[in-house]
This record gives C-alpha cells, structure tokens and sequence, in this order.
C-alpha cells in the first residue's frame, strides 16, 4: 500500500507546483488545494499505514491487544483540512476580489508593487 | 497551574471576541483594544517575572502530562517575545485610535487585531510542533484579513504575493511535521529533541531540518525566500504595517532560534553552516534592495529583510555570545523597527504620502518628529550609544571570536549601508524643502492635534525604549544572557517539560 501513496503524494505535489506555476490565480489556487492535499497524504503515508486494526482497547484491559493503527496522524489531517479549508475559502474570496479590482486574472501584470 | 503561561492567549482571544461582540459600535471596541492590549502587557511582565525566577514555565493543557497532551512552555526566549508582543500590541492599539479610518473598524480591524496578536503570542509559548502550526495559521488568516482592509489596488497585488507564499511555507512545514512525526512518533518538541538523538537514519534527519528552514526561512523573509515581504508590507494600513513589521518574520525568526537550537543541534556543520550563508545573503541583498528605493515605506521594509539576517548570524553561529547577539538584536530590532513605521505614518498624516521625492520640510515645521525619527533610525544604523550599536557590537564580536571572517565583514559592510539609507530618508524627508507640488497646508497649522497627540505618544515610549537600552544596557543583557544559556543547553528545556512524566 505504502508504494502506491507515495507514488500518489509526489505526483500530488508536481502537479500542485506546476499549477502554481502557471501564470492564471486561478490555477494558482488550485495549486495551493492540491499542495495543502499532498501534504495530508504524506502525514497519512510516513505515519505508516496499518490495516484492518481500529486503535480500540478492550473491556478492561489498559492497552490495546497488538499493533493497532495510530489515530494521531488522523487526528493531525483532519485539524490539516480544516485549517486548509478556511485558508483556501479566504484565497478564493481574495482571487475573485482581485479579479474585480484589478480586471486580470494574469500575475505577470501584477508587478506594480514588486521592486 | 501557572496561569501567566495561558493568559497572554487567552486574552487577545477573548478581547477579539468581545470586539466582535460589539460589532456596531466603533467606540467600545477602541476601549476594548487599548484595555486588552494593556492587560496582554501586564500579564507579560508577570510571565517574564516567574521566568526569571523558576527558568521554565510549564503548563499541560487539560492536564495531559507531556509528551501525550499539548504543553505550553515559556523560556527565556519565549517570555523575551511575548513582553515585546505586548508592548508592540500597546503600541499600536493606542496609535490605531488616531490611524485607523472607520471604514477599517467598521469590517473588523480590532478583533482582527488582536486574533493576529493571539496567533503570535501562541507561537512563541507552545511547546508542541504540531500546535506551532496551527497558531501559524490563526496569525496568517488574521493578516491575510487585515493586509487587505480597504481593499487597493495594490493591496490586492501584494495581497496574492503574500497569502501564496506564506501557504506554500505552511505546506512546506506540515510536510516536514508529518515526516517527522514518521521518524520520531512524537509532537512534543522536547520529546521529539530526545528520541531525534537515538535515530540512526541521519539522512532523512538532515532533510527535514532543510525543510524546516526553508519553512521558516519564508516566514521569516530570509535570502533567498524573501520577495514576498518587500511586495507586501507597504500596501496595508500603516498601523498594521507597523504590527506585521515588528511581529510576524520575527515569529519566523523566533521559530528557527526553537527548533534549532533545541530539536536539529546534532548535525550543525550541516544546518548551522547553511544557515550562515543564508544569513549573510539575507544581510546583503535586503540593505541593497533598500538602497534602490524610494518609497518610505519601502525602504523600511527592505531593511526588515536585512536585519533579520544579523538575527540569523547569530544562530548560525552558535556560540553562547553569538546568542546573546541574535536574542538582544531581537529586542532591539522589534522596537526600532516599529518605530520607524510608526513615524512614516506620521509623515504621511501630515503631507498625505509616503514618495520620499514629495515629502520634505519636516525638520523645519517638526522638529520634535525629526528628532524622534533620528533615534531610531540611527539606532538601527548602529551607531552608539543607541541600542542598535549595542547588538550588532555582539553579534560582530560573536563573529569574530567564531573567525567567520567573510560574514563579519559582510555584516560590517551591511551597518554602513543602512546608515545611507537613513540618511537618505533624512536628507529627503527631513532636510529638503518641501516641493512645491506637494499641498503643505496640514503643515502649516503650528498646532498639534489630539488625534496627532495619539500618534506621537507610542513613538515616543519607544524612542524612550530604543535609548533606554542603549544607555543602560546590562539589564536587557542579562536577560540575552539568560536566555543563550537556556538555549545552548536544550536539556534544561526537556527536563522541564518531560520531568513531569508519572
């Protein structure tokens, strides 16, 4: 399984930089959701992937019975795409807003306050 | 329980919100600023006294002993920062009551504010990695809101620049965090400082402490990462300008001084070495951006960039002395530089820009201004006896006693051009006369406003800093001092934090 993620997570990751590297915001964005994905993906993946052992403890007892999997990293993703989530909700917003203000959606004519 | 740890959280927090609670009215949440920038400020001179006293201050949130639960600490460094967040955040409530347009207070800028003010304070006081990213993001979406207050066109522009590249640096560190969570299995930062010291593969080791760097280096605006902060910072409303200015790369700043020297300090011919070079190149390339300016606000923000890199120099250094420079130059850095910004603004009250080709005539009708300008711009040149002479007098020595000849003299070479280009904004700004195609009626009327008077007050309480520490230094020293100690012996930190451990 872990072959088949990691694999998944650097195409991810090209893809988001190439998508932020085009000159549109809005395939900018688009870049920072895939970005904001692969990273998600890769702290599912290095955390290790174990399958079929909900991390439960039994009646009784104080630790779990084997190897379970690590809720944590879950834990980890799910404030991740949370964040993620009214990050990118404020980009959007802030793209649309600057379409309407600067009437192009081209970063290579937004160099007025560059040096 | 050692409350003074939650508290400069909690109560930007709970100021925010009651900001938000009184929505329509302007006049209750300038009350609400100023009375909770306050208290931030009381209770970081309280954390900094239990400092002083106990070294570190521990606290498990819920009370989940470390390393399961998420742990506030406060060092030497941390309780340094918070106190100048809370001057900081004085400061500018109390300058934001003449500055801020109601348009802005009317969409939010004081609970912005003070989330923003949250989101710092949480940065420096957590002691968990996982958690130090998500207080970089309650910081970023705050300034993204507030960078944008007005919405200009060149805000808009700046605005693009700033919120990529500091979402592409989030990214970047929640990669590393998950990486290094796949060596180690642990958030906590001392835990992880531990278990780091047993794991053979010190490859992987080597390439997640690059991806903190370069994480760090954006936030911080470090060479070669820097480009967004010089697009950006000048397009906001000035008070916030100041804030992010005094504030925001120096949580970036803050964050490699931590994991630097207390989780990554096994390998520092590696780390420390690269971060050398990306300090001398922060130092050079800021001082000679603000050299081509133009612009105020500008240039002030060119020489953000290059005053970081002494701050780095003194972590790339690692000397004990070298430390005690990069901790002290914070300090002094933070208030100067504030400062400046706080001045431009003032400028720009009273002849409506900030091109310094239309400014001029400000010494002759302003003579006070023109004074509380040169403090600190002469502070953050280095000449003596102001604090800056002071901080980059350590950091130098720390160089030369390292015999890093070529960055010693880079950072040489780097107080000699800031001079000019203070110098230059003197000369434009200050000594020139004032062109005529510039309108100098506000000028004109001799007398000072109220509205002007709360401009003036913070500039001064920090000229009054930035002289405080330069003619009585060995206090501010000691606590440079103190925290380097803290800080080159990591295992005071973890005892702290993980002695708890039933």
């Amino acid at each position: 399984m872990e072959p088949i993620l990691a694999i998944a997570v650097g195409l991810l990751y090209a893809a988001a930089i190439y998508m932020m590297l085009r000159r549109s915001i809005v395939k900018l964005v688009i870049g920072l959701m895939l970005l904001s994905n692969a990273a998600n993906l890769l702290i599912f993946t290095s955390a290790g992937v174990t399958r079929g052992a909900p991390p439960l403890i039994a009646e009784g007892a104080s630790l779990p019975d084997g190897i379970v999997a690590d809720p944590l990293p879950q834990a980890l993703i799910l404030t991740a795409i949370v964040i993620a989530f009214g990050v990118l909700a404020f980009a959007v917003v802030l793209i649309h807003r600057a379409y309407a203000i600067l009437h192009t959606d081209n970063l290579d004519q937004m160099k007025d306050t560059d040096t | 329980m050692s409350l003074e740890v939650a508290l400069p959280i909690v109560i930007p927090l709970l100021t925010g919100a009651l900001c938000v609670l009184f929505w329509r009215s302007n006049i209750m949440q300038r009350i609400l600023s100023v009375v909770g920038s306050t208290a931030l400020l009381a209770v970081s001179i309280w954390l900094l006294a239990s400092v002083y006293d106990q070294g570190h201050v521990v606290m498990h949130m819920g009370n989940w002993m470390a390393p399961f639960g998420i742990t506030l600490v406060a060092d030497m460094l941390s309780a340094i920062m918070i106190l100048l967040t809370g001057m900081m955040a004085l400061a500018i409530a109390i300058y934001s009551l003449a500055s801020a347009s109601t348009t802005h207070e009317k969409f939010g800028y004081y609970p912005l504010m003070h989330l923003l003010l949250a989101g710092v304070a949480g940065s420096f006081l957590t002691g968990d990695i996982f958690n130090l990213y998500v207080w970089f993001e309650v910081m970023l979406i705050a300034s993204f809101a507030l960078l944008v207050l007005g919405g200009e066109r060149a805000q808009m522009e700046g605005a693009v620049k700033y919120v990529t590249l500091n979402l592409l640096s989030s990214a970047i560190f929640l990669s590393a965090v998950g990486l290094l969570y796949g060596v180690v299995g642990t958030l906590n930062m001392a835990d992880i400082a531990v278990k780091l010291g047993e794991v053979e593969n010190t490859g992987l080791v080597d390439v997640i402490a690059a991806m903190f760097l370069v994480a760090f280096g954006i936030k911080a605006a470090a060479f070669p990462l820097f480009f967004w902060l010089p697009a950006s910072y000048h397009t906001g409303p000035v008070a916030v300008s100041a804030l992010f200015a005094g504030l925001l790369t120096k949580v970036g700043v803050y964050a490699l001084f931590r994991v630097f020297t207390l989780i990554f300090n096994n390998a520092p011919e590696f780390t420390h070495e690269l971060l050398l070079w990306i300090a001398a190149g922060t130092m050079l390339t800021g001082v000679l951006g603000a050299a081509a300016q133009f612009e105020f606000r500008r240039i002030l923000s060119f020489h953000i960039v290059s005053q970081i890199g002494y701050m780095l120099l003194g972590l790339a250094l690692y000397t004990p002395l070298a430390l005690i420079g990069g901790v002290f130059y914070i300090m002094h850095h933070i208030i100067v530089k504030t400062n400046l910004f706080l001045i431009s603004g003032i400028a720009h009250r009273l002849l409506g820009t900030y091109d310094l080709k239309k400014l001029g005539g400000l010494y002759k009708s302003r003579p006070v201004l023109s004074l509380l300008f040169l403090i600190p711009a002469l502070s953050l040149a280095g000449i003596p006896p102001l604090s800056g002479f002071f901080a980059k007098f350590i950091v130098i020595r720390a160089g030369i006693e390292a015999e890093a000849w070529v960055v010693t003299g880079i950072a040489l070479l780097v107080g000699l051009l800031t001079l000019y280009s203070m110098i230059k904004i003197w000369a434009e700004a200050f000594w020139k006369k004032l062109p005529d195609s510039t309108d100098g009626a506000s000028l004109e009327r001799g007398r000072t406003s109220g509205s002007l008077m709360l401009m003036y007050a913070p500039v001064v309480a920090l000229a009054a800093c930035t002289l405080l520490i330069g003619l009585n230094g060995q206090p501010i020293y000691d606590m440079a001092e103190f925290s380097a100690r803290q800080l080159m012996d990591p295992s005071q930190y973890i005892n702290a934090v993980l002695g708890g451990r039933p």
